[in-house]
């Protein structure tokens, strides 16, 4: 292999080339596993390891009633739409608040300002588990009444959510440099002004990384989606955990209906990755 | 453009005892070119973002024109601001980096490229106008970041040491091309810098400051023949002027055993001890024996010139005689005939080129 240069300069490294193609390809093999054995049937699966069809493809008895099966069978689509309809606002709604948030506790001035940012870290390591009661009370028919609701798991979302996004902007826009805000307010920006123009672009990297935890987080949920969602706003992780009968029957349903399930959180990442680049501030002062 | 004027400006800040800027008081003309030198922190960078508005002022008042600044955010103070490591907003061309600010103030936007245009004539940075400052060399970085305060047309600009982070040759040359764009433009500007070579260069006045007290504040010039104290008379000039302490005696100072002629006058008030000032280009070699005795330890031969750096005993008390240990002396001589290393020559100062500061105070005794 020629030792040529990588695009910073560096001379390439076939070693590290070497192990980073290991790597991708055993991180793969779960999914391509996943993927074969969704297009198997019920029987091959049951006796057979995937990876026989693999060496014996024409032996193989390749079939799509899994997937069939799956968008046939119960309301597999609807929970697909319901996962986006929560998905999306409780991927959103978390990062603008703690963008404005963040923005405050680092570029601004305000009474208590250490003690608010202490609580937020402390709400960091209280397991969600504990809220359930209060919070099945405070959104159930004694309180708001909207447990069942879009809202009420977006909120939820939202809350559990927030604490880490804040703590990991704060610390992203800790590094941003300071004189860039100040030639903004020399330039007469406000502190809306200067975060949507300023602040918020030069952090894409740290949004970009936490809105793809965030969503794939929301969408991966069982815990909060099972307790507060009435069966008919389910959601696609719901649904597949559904597909398993009691008895184990729909076994061959399941990889169809994960495999379907894993293909947003994938699309997601892969157009936010552009975003997770280093070197957003590059330019902008002398190093 | 304005006036600028600190009225015993101070700025202290929580859990410091002492202030950081202590009752600056400044007037700065309309379209004058002030700089602010000292050693770090001496408090020039504090009073520039005081005017500036990014700086509390905790007494006194900051007026620019008529208008008290002093409680005013910056957006309403109508300055501009180049930043030490440029502050570019890295995801915006040049030509939004330079319009931002008349973005900001809704000016249109046929306007804006108007005046981004005819900044960027003045700053040859016309063909780079769609690229984002990543893709700058230093030198155009800085010029964007001098684009960006031209095109808002403020009453006053304000600078943070913006030639620091250049390399020595582009420093020189842009401290000359920032010079004349001042006095094209004739805004009041104030400069801030802790290289004084800068400082000398490019003021109208240069203002002197050390622990956030300003210590004179005048022309190069002037600040160079007639330094008010012991600070600002080792500060300006390079090499540095020789001080050492020196004892008064009948009709002068008494140095290394050579009578310096200084005014009688002068020295009434002056006590016993005296601080001696002399500039290295103020001596010469004497052949008679007389002068101040020098030991010669380096010659740097620049050409034209070449430093002596040397050492001479110092008498402390003319009575009894006794020395207070060498002192390192330098001295310019002709380049080319320059004394050996190790030797001992004599050194008489220029008449009317000696500085005699109290010893105590350190403040300038005479004119």
């Amino acid at each position: 292999m020629a030792r040529s240069l990588m695009k910073d300069g560096r001379p390439r490294s076939p070693f590290s080339i070497v192990t980073m193609v290991v790597l991708a390809l055993l991180w793969t093999i779960p999914t391509v596993g996943l993927l074969i054995t969704s297009f198997r049937s019920r029987d091959d699966a049951a006796t057979s390891g995937w990876w026989t069809a693999l060496f014996n493809p024409l032996g193989t008895q390749w079939t799509t009633s899994n997937y069939q099966g799956v968008w046939s069978g119960q309301d597999f689509g609807s929970a697909f739409l319901n996962s986006i309809v929560i998905a999306v606002p409780a991927t959103i709604i978390p990062i603008m608040f703690a963008a404005f948030a963040a923005y405050a506790f680092t570029f601004m001035n305000f009474p208590l300002k250490e003690l608010f940012f202490l609580l937020i870290i402390a709400v960091l390591v209280v397991p969600i588990q504990v809220a359930f009661q209060p919070m099945l009370n405070f959104l159930g028919p004694r309180g708001l009444g909207i447990s069942g609701q879009y809202m009420a798991v977006w909120l939820l979302h939202t809350g559990f959510g927030m604490p880490l996004c804040i703590y990991m902007l704060r610390n992203y826009m800790s590094t941003l440099p300071r004189t860039i805000i100040e030639s903004a307010k020399i330039d007469g920006c406000s502190h809306y002004q200067t975060f949507w123009r300023l602040v918020a672009p030069m952090s894409m990297p740290a949004i970009a990384a936490f809105a793809t935890l965030q969503f794939l987080w929301v969408w991966n949920d069982l815990l909060i989606a099972k307790l507060f969602l009435k069966s008919d706003n389910a959601t696609v992780i719901v649904a597949l955990q559904k597909l398993l009968g009691t008895q184990g029957q729909g076994q061959e349903l399941l990889t169809a209906g994960a495999f379907i399930s894993i293909i947003v959180p994938m699309i997601v990442f892969f157009s936010l990755q552009r975003f997770m680049v280093r070197g957003m501030t590059s330019g902008a002062v002398k190093g | 453009m304005a006036t600028v004027t600190f009225d015993n400006a101070t700025r202290q800040y929580p859990g410091n005892p002492v202030p950081s800027v202590d009752k600056l008081n400044i007037e700065i003309e309309d379209g004058e070119f002030l700089v602010f030198v000292g050693p770090s922190g001496c408090g020039k960078s504090t009073s520039l973002r005081m005017l500036a508005g990014l700086e509390e002022v905790n007494a006194g008042r900051i007026l620019i024109g008529d208008r008290d600044v002093t409680n005013l955010s910056p957006k309403d103070r109508d300055v501009a601001m180049v930043f030490q490591n440029y502050a570019l907003y890295p995801h915006m061309t040049v030509a939004d980096n330079m319009g931002f600010a008349l973005k900001i103030a809704g000016v249109d936007k046929g306007e804006i490229r108007k005046r981004v245009e005819e900044a960027a004539k003045i700053l040859d940075l016309s063909p780079y106008l769609d690229r984002k400052p990543k893709a700058l060399s230093g030198g155009q970085r800085q010029r964007v970041a001098m684009g960006r305060a031209i095109v808002r047309s403020p009453q006053v600009f304000l600078m943070d040491e913006p030639l620091s982070n250049l390399d020595a040759k582009l420093r020189v040359q842009t401290r000359t091309q920032i010079a004349s764009l001042q006095r094209r433009l004739g805004v009041t500007t104030v400069y801030v810098t802790h290289d004084q070579v800068e400082a000398m260069t490019m003021g109208d006045r240069v203002a002197v400051l050390k622990d956030g007290i300003l210590m004179q504040c005048d022309s190069p010039r002037r600040m160079y023949d007639h330094p008010q104290n012991v600070f600002v008379a080792g500060f300006i000039g390079s090499p540095a002027m020789n001080l050492m302490e020196a004892s008064v005696t009948d009709g002068g100072v008494n140095l290394g055993g050579h009578t310096v002629p200084v005014e009688r006058d002068a020295l009434k008030s002056a006590g016993k001890n005296v601080t001696l000032g002399v500039r290295p280009e103020d001596l010469e070699l004497s052949d008679d024996g007389s002068g101040i005795p020098v030991t010669v330890d380096v010659v740097e031969e620049l050409g034209a010139d070449a430093y002596i750096y040397g050492s001479t005993e110092q008498k402390l008390l003319a009575s009894t005689g006794e020395t207070g240990g060498p002192v390192p002396f330098i001295a310019r001589v002709d380049g080319r005939r320059p004394p050996e290393k190790g030797t001992v020559i004599h050194l008489k100062p220029k008449s009317g080129h000696v500085h005699v500061f109290n010893a105590d105070s350190g403040e300038r005794i005479g004119d």
